[in-house]
């Protein structure tokens, strides 16, 4: 018995250490990126981990600074992520629903069709949005960008979204439609409440997206004054990489702590939405 | 007793919305004539210029020409706007050819009905039939439309794309013309030593990064799951939350740290290999450890997401099965591999097999992390951690060699597209999708 006791207590002394140097790896670049933020100085190298005296000039800098308006870019970011997810959350949901719930000609035609869209590298198509936004007069505009997020939002999301809708009792809706309501009901009653796992996970990595997409931005946004938050530092790193280096850590941190905030209070609905579209094998 | 439905459907077909009206369904008639109308002043302004665009790319470059005397730089065809400005009108063409398909056979149906001696629906019937039984179809109109000219369009473009010469420094627009040269491209490529050789190589690397970024990610993440998941681990909800942070933060801000951490000459990871008396290794100018470098730090990216997987499929096996194995005299690690392993695998097969299609096409874990260097010598624009979408990228974007990117591209669509179709067709959820209830 007392055999059985010490390898379990050798187990799970060897697990706890196996997941605290689990923990410190996962953790250790974002607290390098965070005391960075607040060092003096403008170089990568340091002596230390945790600085000798900490400042808050990087962060001032990054708003007063006329060669960085990261006020402005961050304000760009957020606007062009709320609209794009909003739009790219409705077509989507519109989407998955109508091929979830409805069985019509051509339905599986267009399921495969996305699916196969969905597979096409997206830069691929780079130059053509280019070129299309310039017939339209809209490089260089927010709207260009919120446009081409929300246009690409129900190829990557339609699957996982009817994924997850297939999982909601069909009975519901005919329940429903006995007592007579019309589709726009069931979709507004039935549906969209029950799929709330599901809308916070296309929201989220929707909303995201603007924040790190520096590809489309980049060659869309032609003035500093337009820029997204993530070709600013793409910018950064790229024109300079070693001169500037905590002012890098210090926008970093501004970018991510808001969406490290929604991950962490979100996980739950985040393994429901990420599982759904996968556990039925 | 044909009367009705051919008088209407030949109607429609001289005229959309015609059959429409003579089935006394006015409001729905006009607006069919007004679409009709629009679609007409549109085309016959457009429609030629765009079967000429087509068919030639432009025939005037850019030339010097005497305007009273003096030489004036005067600019010609750009064969790139002409290609896409075609392809938009053809796309429009098809667009409303569908609709006067649509229209035909309504107006055909409606007239059948009304020798069974129905009357036609009104426009608010028909409104409501359209929100009762056609509300899929309906629904999808919008997504629709953005699909068509974000994706699809841009997908054909480039496709053509690989058929012309359209690349730096000799067929380069506005100053010169770029034309149709069939499989040229693809030759070049597969054949002609200087390219194929790259290709060849960053192909082998790319497929050799896809298996062990999947692998490495995919495991790392099961034994990360156990590890918390096992009995009388404490804390598990704080283990987890510690363990996703990487996967919290964007990828934009951690790939662009980890190139400085990992940095050769001022980045911690060498100051502390100092501390212990080693040298620091050349983490991203090496061509091997470059290699090494993007798996590890792809698993430091990739295994949060795995693992959260893993967790959720963990919870969902029935104790029982455990309990039986028990029984059974199963050690612990018998029951991992009977009934943990299959589980795990069972239900996340077609996960892993996407996220092997999606390492492939894994941008950001290289480009932002090496942008494909070291440089390597032989090869055309590639370094070594090029993958085939960043040597694509770069083509396109630094070298204008378009035509070339393009033909990589549809060759990278053939490798994914084989991979997720075997996968997709396999799985259950395609199969049998409404056994689910």
């Amino acid at each position: 018995m007392s055999g059985r006791k010490l390898a379990n207590f050798l187990r799970l002394t060897l697990s706890y250490i196996v997941l605290t140097v689990l923990a410190i790896a996962a953790l250790y670049p974002a607290l390098w990126i965070l005391l960075a933020s607040f060092r003096p100085g403008k170089s990568l190298y340091s002596k230390t981990l945790i600085p000798e005296r900490f400042t808050l000039d990087h962060y001032t800098e990054l708003f007063t600074s006329p060669v960085y308006m990261f006020g402005t870019w961050y304000a760009n970011t957020l606007k062009i992520a709320v609209c794009s997810m909003l739009i790219g959350v409705v077509l989507t949901l519109l989407t998955s629903y109508a091929v979830s719930r409805f069985r019509f000609k051509a339905r599986k035609t267009a399921l495969s069709t996305v699916l196969i869209l969905g597979m096409f590298p997206g830069f691929m198509s780079m130059i053509a949005i280019y070129l299309l936004l310039k017939e339209f007069n809209l490089l260089d505009t927010h709207l260009a960008l919120i446009i081409v997020y929300a246009a690409g939002a129900p190829l990557g999301g339609t699957f996982i979204a009817k994924g997850f809708l297939d999982t909601i009792p069909r009975s519901l809706d005919e329940a429903a439609r006995i007592d007579g309501a019309s589709n726009f009901s069931i979709f507004a009653r039935i549906i969209l409440p029950l799929s709330r796992p599901m809308i916070t996970y296309m929201a989220l990595t929707q909303f995201v997206g603007p924040w790190v997409d520096f590809i489309f931005a980049k060659l869309i946004l032609r003035t500093k004054e337009n820029w997204t938050v993530a070709v600013g530092m793409w910018d950064m790193v790229n024109s300079n990489q070693n001169t500037n280096f905590t002012l890098f850590s210090a926008g970093a941190v501004l970018i991510s702590i808001p969406i490290m905030i929604l991950f962490v209070f979100l996980q739950r609905m985040l393994v429901d939405g990420l599982t759904a579209g996968a556990s039925k094998g | 007793m044909q009367r009705h439905r051919t008088r209407a459907a030949i109607l429609s077909t001289l005229f959309m919305g015609l059959g429409q009206i003579y089935n006394r369904q006015f409001i729905k008639g006009l607006i069919f004539v007004a679409v009709e109308a629009l679609a007409l002043i549109y085309f016959i302004q457009n429609l030629g210029r765009a079967m000429w665009g087509m068919a030639t790319l432009g025939d005037t470059p850019s030339h010097l020409q005497k305007v009273k005397g003096i030489a004036k730089m005067v600019p010609g065809d750009h064969s790139i706007y002409i290609l896409i400005q075609s392809l938009i009108t053809l796309l429009f063409l098809l667009v409303v050819l569908i609709a006067w398909y649509m229209n035909i056979r309504d107006a055909y149906r409606t007239g059948a009905e009304r020798e069974g001696g129905k009357s036609a629906n009104s426009f608010r019937q028909t409104i409501r039939y359209i929100l009762d039984y056609k509300f899929a179809q309906t629904f999808l109109v919008l997504p629709g439309i953005g699909i068509l000219f974000f994706t699809i369009m841009p997908i054909i473009f480039m496709i053509m794309l690989a058929f012309t010469n359209y690349s730096a420094p000799n067929h380069l627009p506005p100053a010169k013309l770029v034309d149709w040269v069939g499989f040229e491209t693809f030759r070049n490529l597969l054949v002609l030593k200087t390219w194929s050789h790259t290709f060849y190589g960053v192909l082998t690397w790319t497929i050799i990064w896809a298996v062990l970024s999947t692998v490495t990610t995919y495991f790392g993440g099961l034994l990360v799951a156990l590890l918390v998941s096992q009995q009388g681990i404490r804390f598990k909800g704080m283990w987890r939350v510690i363990l996703i942070v990487p996967y919290a933060v964007p990828q934009l801000i951690s790939l662009l740290l980890m190139r400085n951490l990992f940095n050769g000459q001022f980045g911690p990871i060498n100051q502390y290999l100092g501390f212990f008396g080693l040298d620091g290794l050349p983490w991203l100018t090496d061509p091997f450890w470059a290699k090494v470098t993007v798996i590890i730090v792809n698993m430091w990216v990739g295994i949060p997401v795995s693992m959260l997987l893993i967790m959720g499929v963990l919870t969902t096996i029935p104790r029982d099965m455990y309990e039986a194995a028990e029984v059974d005299g199963a050690s612990a690690y018998q029951k991992f591999r009977i009934v943990t392993l299959p589980m795990v695998l069972f239900s996340t097969a077609p996960t892993l097999i996407a996220q092997f299609a999606g390492n492939i096409n894994n941008f950001n874990a290289i480009f932002l992390l090496t942008g494909g260097n070291p440089v390597k010598g032989d090869y055309q624009y590639a370094g070594s951690t090029d993958l085939l979408v960043t040597w694509l990228y770069k083509l396109t974007l630094d070298q204008n060699k378009n035509n070339m990117a393009s033909a990589i591209g549809i060759i990278i669509f053939v490798i994914v597209a084989s991979f997720s179709l075997y996968n997709y067709r396999r799985t259950k959820s395609f199969k049998e999708e409404d056994m689910i209830q």
